[in-house]
């Protein structure tokens, strides 16, 4: 076993070790021989040992085996050893170790040591890692060292108890009656951990804070005579007579000046002094001064002095010294809310800290920015805050992009600028934004609605430029697909016009879909508006058609079923194409994009909308039917061959002919007893009438029955309603399309109403069919229901 | 308070360590690689202040060491900047020409000095002589006892 070096050689050998092996191996050597010596009966070099073992733990290696040794050196008669132990225990031992507990009856003891440095650090250790037993067991001892005559421990005991305070906050009574007896003290170092100790107490116990603010006059004029001393060499930096305890004192009265009016009067003319003759060229000043302002806005001042603080965080605002600066905009942030007028008149030079090389600074200007828009200079402030946008660090963008959104949401000053605000944004930082901004954008262009035209244009421009940043493209293509026609027709008075022929906008929407930089969801954005596009255009509707198409046997699950479900609206569906994607209705700000059931007032159910699925399910595995599966979503199917009749759904289910045939017919089944019945509709020999089934207060129960009288037969028949907003629609499967002629079927659908609010029942239904091969499509309002029936 | 008081070269290498709050070995060796990593990485004439969690960091750069204070939120952080000062003239003092060697080699005595100016995250004593007397009357408690080889020059 090598014999153990002295700290220094052993630092000297760690250092030259030329690879981090090298200097394992070393360092293991060494905590094995220092092991050892633990384990010898006590040499002369203990402590050297420990202190080398400390040495180790400051290089990030395991040291737990010291903590006894520690205990063991603390309780030692020498002081070095007691010095080391010490360190040792600050270092190795928290509250969280068991060890720490072994160490309070040494402390205890050490408290009354006749030296006053073993004193001194015992009450160095006990504060520093002291857990709430062991401040417990030793108040008492701290109690009366407070009152000893020794200012060299009364400062450290001061201290001490602070931290017995904070760990528990019940032992603050015992020391206030002994802390403000302090206060008389002339020694700076007692003055000082009697200020905190006073902090403490005060923030947290009221009835403390009532106590002491009768101590403010004491405090003004220990103040004063910092503030007007002469040169003392022992205290003075910069000038400034002992600033630590200056500001101390001013954190203090800041604390017993609020909510109180007189302790607040009793300090106003010491705060105006302060911050008048604080000289603040060197940073001791400024942090006095700091802390002045930070009371004086703080406290019930009055408002003279308030104007005072206000000019000197302008000031420092000018201040060459950007911790200075910084400085000045944390607390402007402080006191935006209270004062915002007198902020506003800096607005210019926190705009200019927006340039500034500096994070920490840009940041604070930043925020000291947003919170500093006002209706008033929205636009200058945007300008800024957009060229602040396009240049500022990668981890501000997303909280500027949100705070720029905000701004605008609640400041703009027309529509058409929000408008271009919110795409500048997106152009220049897209990425960072949040999710949900492209929903609200397309929200607030669908409410501009004169600015379709001009909002196409522009998203259209910006999308053939770059399609790298997923909100915008997303937007752009939503927009599109709604306004395409807006933007092949070209003219727009407020953009330059623009020949868009419908191959570009197809090209533009093809290169989204490809693209590698497309997310799924842009891709499905992409999708959807090129098939929008195709009741929109008239030349290129084949190109539709195979873009579609192709995306049908798409990887991406999304995607092809969403091809797929277009392709169905080609084949078979064709009909109904122009109805499924039509302009959407401008959307409510306050329902998300998709509602169960509930209906705007008047207007056909629109093809987004979900409804509850048919009551049955079973998917059948014929290809035939899994497109017809798919195609629930236009609408519950019951035979492949049929078409739909209520609004779509996303469940992939298809109902068994015979089974749902046989709920019909439960239904069918009432008809025989006499109900009710009223016809709504009556024309080419089409015939369609209303049954009420049942009828309670809140729901009603009604089936519409279709009969031809004509010749032929009625084929691709489907009923479509509406209720009113306060009512909830839900419309079952129709037994079938075809109505066969000359009365001899009919075809029925069951309707539920939901009428929670027992609202007058008014519904409108809109008939389409093909009759002698003319398409007919019609609307009839129901305003009168049939009574109900008498059970 | 002071939360914590960490003094680092440009190479990363801690050279103290002082935690006035409990906290684990884990949470401590995150700190520490929080720390390095932030304030090695900022340009050179940036700034002192800078915001961690809900910590305000004050650090500064004296020669080849980072001097790293952790403060809370109601604390004066131009006050930190000037208790960093006051630290490094009191090892000046002490040491006589301090430099990073003598902290590496000596760093108990930078922790005796740091103890005697700071207790519980708190500043106890303002005056710089009176530390730098409490410090000689300690060291020579120390000698009468048994030799230390380290004598501090004066």
């Amino acid at each position: 076993m090598t014999p153990s070096v002295r700290l220094q050689e052993m630092i000297r050998i760690i250092r030259s070790a030329r690879t981090q092996g090298e200097e394992r191996g070393v360092i293991q050597r060494e905590c094995a021989a220092i092991r050892a010596q633990f384990r010898q009966a006590d040499n002369g070099g203990r402590s050297h040992n420990l202190a080398k073992l400390l040495y180790v733990h400051m290089l990030g290696y395991p040291a737990h085996f010291g903590q006894m040794e520690c205990v063991r050196l603390i309780a030692s008669p020498r002081y070095s050893d007691k010095r080391v132990g010490y360190l040792g225990a600050m270092m190795l031992l928290d509250e969280k170790q068991d060890a720490s507990l072994l160490i309070t009856n040494s402390i205890k003891n050490d408290l009354s040591h006749s030296s006053q440095y073993v004193q001194s650090l015992a009450l160095c250790t006990l504060a520093c890692m002291g857990s709430s037993e062991m401040c417990r067991d030793l108040a008492p001892e701290i109690e009366r060292l407070l009152k000893s005559s020794n200012s060299y421990i009364k400062k450290k005991a001061a201290l001490c108890a602070v931290h017995i305070v904070r760990k528990v906050p019940e032992l603050g009574e015992m020391f206030t009656p002994s802390v403000r007896a302090l206060l008389s003290e002339k020694n700076h170092g007692v003055l000082h951990g009697a200020v905190v100790l006073i902090t403490e107490l005060c923030e947290r116990n009221p009835e403390t804070l009532d106590a002491f603010r009768k101590a403010v006059p004491e405090l003004v004029q220990i103040m004063k005579g910092l503030v007007t001393s002469g040169y003392s060499p022992e205290h003075n930096v910069a000038g400034i007579s002992d600033p630590f305890l200056q500001v101390r004192i001013l954190r203090l009265l800041r604390i017993l000046g609020r909510n109180s009016d007189t302790a607040s009067d009793a300090m106003n003319d010491l705060l105006a002094q302060v911050a008048t003759n604080t000289d603040s060229s060197k940073t001791a000043g400024s942090a006095v001064l700091y802390e002045t302002v930070l009371t004086i806005m703080d406290i019930k001042s009055e408002s003279g002095l308030r104007v005072l603080a206000v000019n000197i965080l302008g000031r420092f605002l000018l201040n060459n010294d950007r911790n200075i600066r910084y400085i000045s905009m944390t607390s402007l942030q402080k006191i935006v809310q209270t004062d915002h007028n007198a902020v506003q008149r800096h607005r210019g030079t926190i705009v200019d800290c927006l340039k500034d090389p500096d994070a920490s600074v840009k940041r604070r200007a930043l925020e000291l920015s947003l919170a500093l828009v006002s209706a008033a200079n929205i636009r200058s402030m945007m300008k800024e805050l957009l060229t602040f946008l396009s240049s500022c660090p990668p981890e501000l963008r997303a909280h500027a992009a949100s705070g720029i959104f905000n701004a605008a949401e609640r400041y703009a000053p027309s529509q058409r600028w929000h408008i271009d605000t919110i795409l500048h944004v997106l152009t220049t930082a897209g990425g960072d934004v949040r999710d949900e901004t492209v929903p609200n954008l397309i929200q607030l262009i669908t409410t501009a609605s004169d600015l379709h035209s001009y909002t196409v244009h522009k998203l259209y421009r910006a999308l053939v430029t770059d399609i790298s940043q997923q909100s915008l493209v997303q937007v752009a293509c939503w927009c599109i697909g709604e306004y395409g026609d807006l933007l092949l027709k070209g003219d727009c008075e407020e953009t330059e016009p623009a020949e868009v022929t419908e191959d570009d906008v197809l090209d533009a929407l093809e290169t989204v879909l490809q693209s590698h930089m497309s997310s799924p969801s842009t891709r499905a954005f992409a999708l959807t508006a090129t098939m929008k596009l195709s009741t929109r255009i008239r030349d290129n509707i084949d190109r539709i058609r195979s873009i579609v198409s192709i995306y049908g046997s798409c990887i991406d699950l999304e995607l092809q079923q969403r091809a797929v479900e277009y392709n169905a609206l080609f084949k078979k569906y064709d009909h109904m194409r122009a109805a499924v994607l039509e302009r959407m209705p401008v959307i409510d700000k306050s329902s998300p994009g998709h509602t169960n059931g509930e209906i705007p007032g008047g207007t056909v159910k629109e093809p987004e909308q979900l409804k509850p699925k048919p009551p049955v399910t079973g998917l059948t595995q014929q290809p035939a039917s899994q497109v017809c599966d798919l195609l629930d979503l236009l609408g519950g199917t019951d035979k492949p061959s049929e078409p739909s009749l209520a609004p779509p759904t996303t469940a992939a289910t298809s109902t068994n002919s015979t089974v749902g045939g046989d709920l019909l017919d439960l239904l069918g089944g009432l008809e025989p007893t006499p109900v009710p019945t009223v016809t709504v509709y009556e024309k080419n020999g089409v015939m369609v009438k209303l049954q009420c089934d049942k009828h309670t207060d809140t729901a009603v129960t009604i089936t519409l029955i279709a009969s031809n009288s004509t010749e032929n037969d009625v084929t691709n028949f489907t009923l479509q309603a509406a209720v009113p907003k306060s009512i909830q629609l839900q419309m079952k499967a129709p037994s079938g399309d075809v109505i066969p002629a000359q009365g001899m079927g009919h075809v029925t659908q069951t309707v539920l109403l939901h009428n929670p609010s027992k609202a007058t029942l008014k519904m409108r239904v809109r008939v389409c069919y093909s009759s002698q091969g003319t398409m007919c499509q019609d609307t009839v309002q129901v305003d009168s229901f049939p009574s109900p029936v008498e059970n | 308070m002071i939360r914590f008081l960490l003094l680092f070269s440009r190479q990363a290498k801690l050279r103290l360590q002082k935690w006035y709050t409990p906290l684990s070995d884990r949470e401590k060796k995150k700190i520490i690689r929080d720390m390095t990593l932030t304030i090695l990485a900022r340009p050179p004439r940036s700034c002192n202040f800078l915001q961690w969690r809900d910590l305000k960091i004050v650090y500064k750069r004296y020669a080849s060491l980072y001097f790293c204070c952790g403060l809370e939120e109601q604390d004066n952080e131009l006050v930190a900047l000037e208790f960093i000062h006051r630290y490094v003239e009191l090892l000046d003092q002490y040491f006589g020409n301090v430099c990073e060697l003598d902290i590496i080699f000596n760093f108990e005595k930078a922790y005796f000095i740091l103890d005697e100016f700071v207790i519980g995250g708190e500043i106890q004593e303002t005056s710089k002589l009176c530390v730098a007397r409490s410090m000689e009357e300690s060291d020579s408690l120390q000698e009468t006892m048994e030799e230390y080889v380290n004598k501090p020059t004066y």
